[in-house]
């Protein structure tokens, strides 16, 4: 399977081992900590603050690590959430057909049909404002765009005839969907996880930067580019620096999932992803 | 015949192309290893073998051409004298269009659905001939006219889709006469088709090489077919020729081991089952149509089956015989009748049936491949079944499986390989494992043997005799090819638009008196032997002059 990874690829996963090194080690790895104030506003780089520091005079550096965590937790958590309840209900509304398909599938295009950061914004700032409830809205919300691509993947996979062998053997509804279909949708699914957690991240920093959400002084690369934006007029960098980590994770996430689609439409013989 | 004189001439022609397995190193393979021919003017040189013998490659190769990764690596193709392999991209398409054209196996596919088949058919002559539009539609009409196309003024003006299989194919022949080539590449043209159509095709195909005297490549598996059009035969395997000679020398007397088994085909004998018992399965005035379409499918239809024995259900596409077998099994109720197991009427849908009726009635379908999930092992497969029904777990489950195995003739060492990893005949026979997992009274058989290769297809009707033997299970068998139905079936039933047309035990259904369409049917299958095709269009001409 890993016979020949190609080089973007590998730089892909270097670069989001690399992420996910600080994330998971951020309290060793910070030099400072999150919410300690070492120095002046918006001191430069130096050999004491390697990034500078913050509107407040935090160290960045710390801060950014400290971000990861944050920024990564949560959009891996909304990813989970939004692949269970996607692939799952996608599935069983191929597999069951008819007047449950289209319930649930008219209920996604009503979700989809309304803005998601708009949405996200109204009910979040109507629900009380904590971890768990933006984990839920990230996933539900964006679970729409999970089910639309499990549906149509089982869709194909439901009128094969080894599904049809399965029925006539009498198995139950269960069995199809987990040992029948899921197994052959698995691979543009874990392709389209890849992408999915990229939005999420994107996602978050966008409610972030907006106040809704990571709350100061908890730090999230959305956030400290809101705090530090009024810097830019300065000609301070700090507000591009998790501008820039979000981009640079963005990025080589996408370039794993590029290249995870690929293996999976050469073994599907063409079949895109979606 | 000497070389010089010939158009077209093979020179040691050698056909590679790179293959990338999933988890080893990409490398090189031999597709067709130093073949050589000569093929004169006007005559039908017919290629040979079974899938992946190389035939459709070589075929190509005259064309130049090779398919998705295909690479010509050695050898000559002289065409006219002039090596077309040496020529550049321009030259070619010089030749191709113009000097030899290429006649596909499906043409449904082979058409552009948005353009009118006049536009179609003269589209490469004008290209390369630069002949006027009404000079050419003409010529097209009159091609048209000798294939023995209905209409052949104004069938030009219709779509695709508004023409049926046999005729598309026919217009494709037309297509590529219509630049009045030295030579045509047919690849299998008759092989999609119903065996009534198939006859008509192969007769206005071979009228047309007649006619114009042009040469021709004949491509297909079917040895039968090719003897009715082919002046010589060359048999391939595995890209290399097994024999080369005249169609009465290959047919006659084959030298070689590999063409007598070829010729020898469908030669399996199966003693018709006589004694009569209980019926196992009783279908009992069927009448069914697919929901949203008010037309019924089957209409009256009536059948039974004894235990252990084996009905054929035999029609053309179209005629309702797989919607039967759907009936059976539940997964489409029918309007009217009902279907009676062990003397007891089994639920008209799938939900209201016991796992034991279930269990009883299993299925061995067409193609193998998607029959099967991908994503599991030959263990599963046959497992699961077990597991299902009996109960069976650990060691038990373990050693029936190895059961299995033997008895569809693969050794223990397959139970772990992914349906990936087997040919197509194992595949097949992995699926009946699956189906005698479950100790079944009743398979039905769903063209099981119509995507395998004529050699592999023998095994596997072969294996199926010997289990039914063995186990006492009754098949019914659901194809359009009567050589099947001859080498096995115990009872007939002869389907046509929905309807049963004759029904009774096989040595009265396949003997006269006929009716119109069961005669039709009979006469139509290709005969392995030279001059079959002008014999049944000799009789169908007295027939239709004494009516």
């Amino acid at each position: 399977m890993f016979y020949r990874i190609p080089l973007s690829a590998c730089l892909g996963l270097l670069i989001t081992a690399l992420f996910l090194i600080a994330a998971v080690f951020a309290p060793w790895l910070a030099p400072y900590g999150l919410t300690e104030i070492v120095g002046g506003v918006w001191e430069p780089m130096s050999s004491t603050f390697l990034l500078g520091t913050d509107n407040l005079g935090r160290d960045l550096l710390s801060r950014m690590i400290y971000g990861a965590r944050t920024t990564i937790f949560i959009a891996a958590m909304a990813t989970l959430l939004s692949f269970t309840l996607g692939s799952v209900l996608g599935l069983l509304a191929a597999v069951i057909g008819g007047w449950f398909d289209q319930l649930l599938s008219r209920f996604v295009d009503l979700l989809m049909s309304i803005p998601t950061l708009i949405f996200a914004l109204v009910v979040l700032s109507v629900l009380p404002g904590n971890l768990i409830t933006l984990i839920l809205v990230m996933g539900i919300l964006d679970s729409t765009r999970v089910y639309r691509l499990a549906r149509s993947v089982a869709v194909d996979i439901n009128v094969m005839d080894f599904v049809e062998a399965a029925r006539l053997r009498g198995e139950g509804r269960w069995w199809v969907v987990f040992r029948e279909i899921l197994p052959n949708a698995l691979s543009p699914l874990v392709a389209e996880l890849g992408l999915r957690f990229i939005f999420q991240v994107l996602f978050l920093s966008a409610l972030s930067f907006l106040g809704l959400g990571i709350q100061p002084p908890e730090a999230d690369w959305g956030g400290m580019v809101k705090e530090n934006k009024d810097g830019i007029i300065f000609g301070i960098p700090a507000a591009l620096i998790p501008a820039a980590a979000i981009s640079i994770l963005a990025i080589s996430v996408n370039l794993i999932a590029d290249w995870i689609l690929n293996r999976t439409t050469d073994l599907k013989g063409g079949r895109s992803g979606s | 015949m000497e070389a010089d004189t010939a158009l077209l001439q093979v020179r040691n022609l050698q056909i590679g192309a790179t293959v990338y397995p999933p988890d080893a190193k990409p490398h090189d393979i031999e597709i067709v290893q130093g073949v050589s021919f000569d093929l004169p003017k006007g005559r039908v040189l017919g290629l040979i073998g079974e899938s992946g013998a190389g035939k459709s490659t070589i075929g190509l190769a005259s064309l130049a051409y090779g398919r998705g990764g295909v690479r010509i690596t050695g050898g000559e193709v002289l065409l006219n004298g002039h090596n077309i392999l040496e020529s550049g991209k321009k030259a070619i398409r010089g030749v191709r269009g113009s000097q030899v054209c290429y006649v596909a196996q499906s043409a449904a596919a082979a058409f552009n659905p948005a353009h009118r088949l006049m536009d179609q058919v003269i589209e490469a002559a004008r290209e390369h001939s630069g002949e006027s539009k009404a000079v050419l539609t003409q010529r097209a009409v009159a091609l048209f006219e000798s294939l023995g196309l209905p209409d052949p003024q104004s069938i030009g003006d219709r779509y695709p889709h508004q023409v049926s299989g046999g005729q598309l194919q026919r217009i494709m022949t037309a297509m590529a006469l219509c630049s009045e080539p030295d030579l045509i590449v047919f690849d299998e043209p008759t092989t999609a088709l119903d065996v009534t159509t198939q006859i008509d095709v192969l007769a206005a195909i071979r009228n047309a090489i007649k006619q114009t005297g042009v040469a021709a490549l004949y491509i297909s598996h079917d040895l039968a077919v090719v003897a009715q059009i082919a002046d010589e035969m060359m048999v391939l395997r595995n890209g290399l020729v097994v024999e080369h000679g005249t169609t009465q020398q290959i047919i006659e007397s084959p030298a070689q081991d590999y063409t007598r088994a070829l010729v020898n085909v469908r030669a399996i004998e199966h003693p018709q089952a006589t004694d009569t018992q209980k019926p196992l399965l009783e279908v009992n005035h069927i009448t069914a149509s697919y929901p949203g379409s008010p037309e019924p499918v089957l209409r009256d239809v009536s059948v039974q089956l004894q235990p252990g024995h084996t009905l054929a259900v035999v029609g053309e596409s179209g005629s309702g015989k797989s919607t039967l077998a759907r009936v059976i099994t539940g997964l489409l109720a029918p309007s009217q009748g009902s279907v009676e197991f062990n003397g007891t009427p089994l639920s008209a849908d799938l939900a209201g049936r016991t796992r034991d009726d279930l269990r009883q009635l299993q299925m061995i379908y067409q193609m193998a491949d998607v029959a099967m999930n991908p994503r599991q092992t030959v263990r599963t497969i046959i497992g699961r079944p077990l597991t299902f029904y009996f109960g069976l777990r650990g060691k038990d489950k373990s050693k029936r499986i190895h059961e299995l195995l033997e008895s569809i003739e693969l050794g223990p060492e397959y139970a772990d390989r992914y349906p990936a990893e087997l040919s197509g005949g194992q595949k097949q026979r992995v699926c009946i494992a699956r189906a005698l997992a479950a100790k079944p009274q009743l398979i039905i058989c769903d063209e099981v043997t119509s995507a395998l290769d004529p050699l592999i297809a023998d095994g596997i009707l072969k294996l199926l005799l010997n289990l039914q033997q063995r186990e006492q299970v009754a098949y019914l068998f659901v194809t359009h090819d009567i050589a099947t139905v001859r080498a096995i079936a115990d009872s007939i039933a002869v389907m046509y638009q929905g309807q049963v047309v004759r029904y009774g035990p096989k040595s009265e259904v396949l003997s006269p008196p006929f009716d119109d369409y069961t005669d039709l049917l009979l006469s139509s299958v290709p005969e392995m032997q030279v001059g079959w095709l002008d014999n049944v269009i000799a009789n169908r001409r007295m027939e239709s002059a004494g009516h």
